[in-house]
């Protein structure tokens, strides 16, 4: 009988390339890939203090996007901020990508968003808002199930950029935006559309839940500069900064892209997405160490092939030591391989998290910088490992590939991999 | 509480449902829906406004009766009255 993992990997190149022809995103600290980029090389760390309900002030990643940009007010007003956030991504990824809209056949287009979890932010907003009239639930608004089905943050995309092919979100945890861009790369290969929007989002800071739930976890991270709340690795880490955010890809098969004339911004070489099938909250080292290693098999690439990797790390106590031991175990004499976090920077995006953090690392194709993982005041030495890039970004001779790891609660981890364009 | 006032009322609830509408052109005797976009979720939260900040409720057989500024005046004038005590 064939060996299992031969014959994925003989599927794998079997099928038709998958290329990133576009991007667009909103993170804490930039509009742009250009204004990301410029301050992760810079170093610069954008986390405000909110007012959460019922729970006070903290850390918080807000995005200042123009929201009006692409939306009239009142499908501002009607639909969800996550929805905002999607047709912002959508809109400037278009946009990035070059394609004639007018000329596109919308029927082939298709929407992948990840997503953390959705419908939080409008039903706690209801309860909040029937409160106010004894409970009654007759000021409970008609707009409450269009705006928490599912599937809104791409059902909002398609409606406003009158997209008609498939249309759904991928729930997958903290994991989601890697999971959204596999599940379009998939869908490429199977030919049920010909161009993707894919990736992740998140309106997570809406809610007070997410909030509660992690303070009540012992997992919410603060400081008394907001910018440092976030510090995966650091020895006094003491959890996680939830932010909003979005990073929104257009997806085409490598052959289409070429025919436009498309320029290519990366191809997508691999992908694992496992299960830990052990514990609700508490990463798994061993499924993690297993996804990167099919992930890196079904690209057909070894550890030492891998120039950056994008660590998940959160700032937890225990979860980065556990990507940490994952990451040891397989990346072990890899000089080249170098290893940074971005939520040191703009806290944890949640369903938007693994979409944003390989946007800012793919110019590194370009340009031979690698950004750094910031507020790392005192390495925990058990989060120390060869390669890791700490608070000042670091000149390389070349980057050809990129993992990016992003796990999430239940035991969900997925692993992406991405190369520069033309190398072999 | 005049039918003028009633309109402006309702003016005033579109406003915030509709802001990419110009309102000061909308005609009183013609429907709103012949002159602004407004679908019929909009309708409803006409409704739901009438209910929040005027404690007006308006039954679902009557929802016809919004249909223009006019039809809107003439429907809820004896319903504010009642509130109003006049």
């Amino acid at each position: 009988m064939p060996d299992g993992r031969l014959m994925e990997a003989c599927q794998m190149s079997s099928k038709p390339r998958i290329v990133i022809t576009g991007l667009g995103l909103t993170a804490p600290n930039g509009n742009s890939l250009a204004e990301f980029r410029a301050n992760l090389l810079a170093g610069k760390a954008r986390i405000a203090i909110i007012d959460v309900r019922h729970m006070g002030r903290h850390p918080a990643g807000v995005c200042d996007f123009d929201a009006t940009k692409w939306q009239k007010r009142k499908e501002i007003r009607i639909g969800t901020r996550v929805g905002s956030i999607s047709i912002y991504c959508s809109r400037e990824a278009l946009g990035d990508s070059g394609l004639d809209w007018d000329k596109v056949d919308k029927s082939r287009v298709g929407v992948y968003l990840g997503i953390t979890e959705h419908g939080n932010v409008e039903t706690e907003n209801e309860i909040h808002n029937i409160s106010q009239f004894g409970n009654d639930t007759k000021y409970w608004t008609h707009h409450h199930n269009p705006r928490t089905v599912a599937n809104n943050p791409a059902g909002e995309v398609t409606m406003n950029m009158g997209i008609t092919g498939p249309h759904y979100t991928i729930g997958a945890a903290c994991a989601a935006g890697n999971a959204g861009l596999i599940q379009a790369a998939q869908m490429l290969q199977l030919g049920e559309v010909d161009i993707a929007f894919a990736g992740g989002v998140s309106e997570s800071i809406h809610t007070f839940g997410i909030f509660a739930g992690f303070k009540n976890q012992g997992a919410l991270g603060a400081h008394e500069d907001p910018t440092k709340a976030s510090r995966p690795f650091d020895k006094n880490r003491n959890g996680i900064v939830i932010s909003e955010g979005g990073a929104i890809y257009v997806l085409e098969r490598l052959d289409d892209a070429l025919a436009r004339g498309a320029r290519i911004i990366a191809e997508i070489a691999g992908w694992c997405i496992n299960s830990d099938a052990t514990d609700a909250v508490l990463p798994n080292p061993e499924r993690q160490t297993e996804c990167v290693r099919m992930a890196l098999k079904r690209a057909g690439m070894k550890p030492q092939d891998i120039h950056i990797v994008s660590t998940h790390a959160t700032a937890t106590a225990l979860g980065d030591i556990q990507e940490c031991t994952a990451l040891r175990a397989v990346f072990t004499d890899c000089p080249e391989t170098k290893i940074n976090n971005t939520k040191s920077f703009i806290g944890h995006c949640m369903g938007a998290a693994g979409a944003l953090e390989l946007a800012g690392n793919l110019p590194s194709f370009n340009d031979g910088w690698v950004h750094p993982t910031i507020n790392i005041d005192e390495l925990d030495p058990e989060c120390a490992m060869p390669g890791l890039v700490i608070n000042q970004p670091v000149k390389v001779e070349r980057v050809n590939a990129i993992l990016n790891n992003s796990f999430g609660m239940l035991g969900i981890n997925s692993a992406l991999i991405v190369k520069k364009y033309g190398v072999a | 509480m005049t039918k003028e006032d009633i309109k402006q009322v309702v003016l005033d609830i579109i406003a915030d449902i509709a802001p990419d509408e110009d309102l000061t052109t909308v005609k009183a005797e013609v429907r709103l829906r012949d002159q602004l976009s407004l679908d019929s979720m909009d309708f409803l939260d006409i409704v739901m406004e009438l209910r929040k900040k005027h404690g007006i409720e308006v039954p679902e057989a009557d929802y016809v009766q919004l249909a223009s500024l006019d039809s809107c005046a003439n429907y809820l004038l004896p319903k504010f009255q009642a509130k109003s005590g006049k």
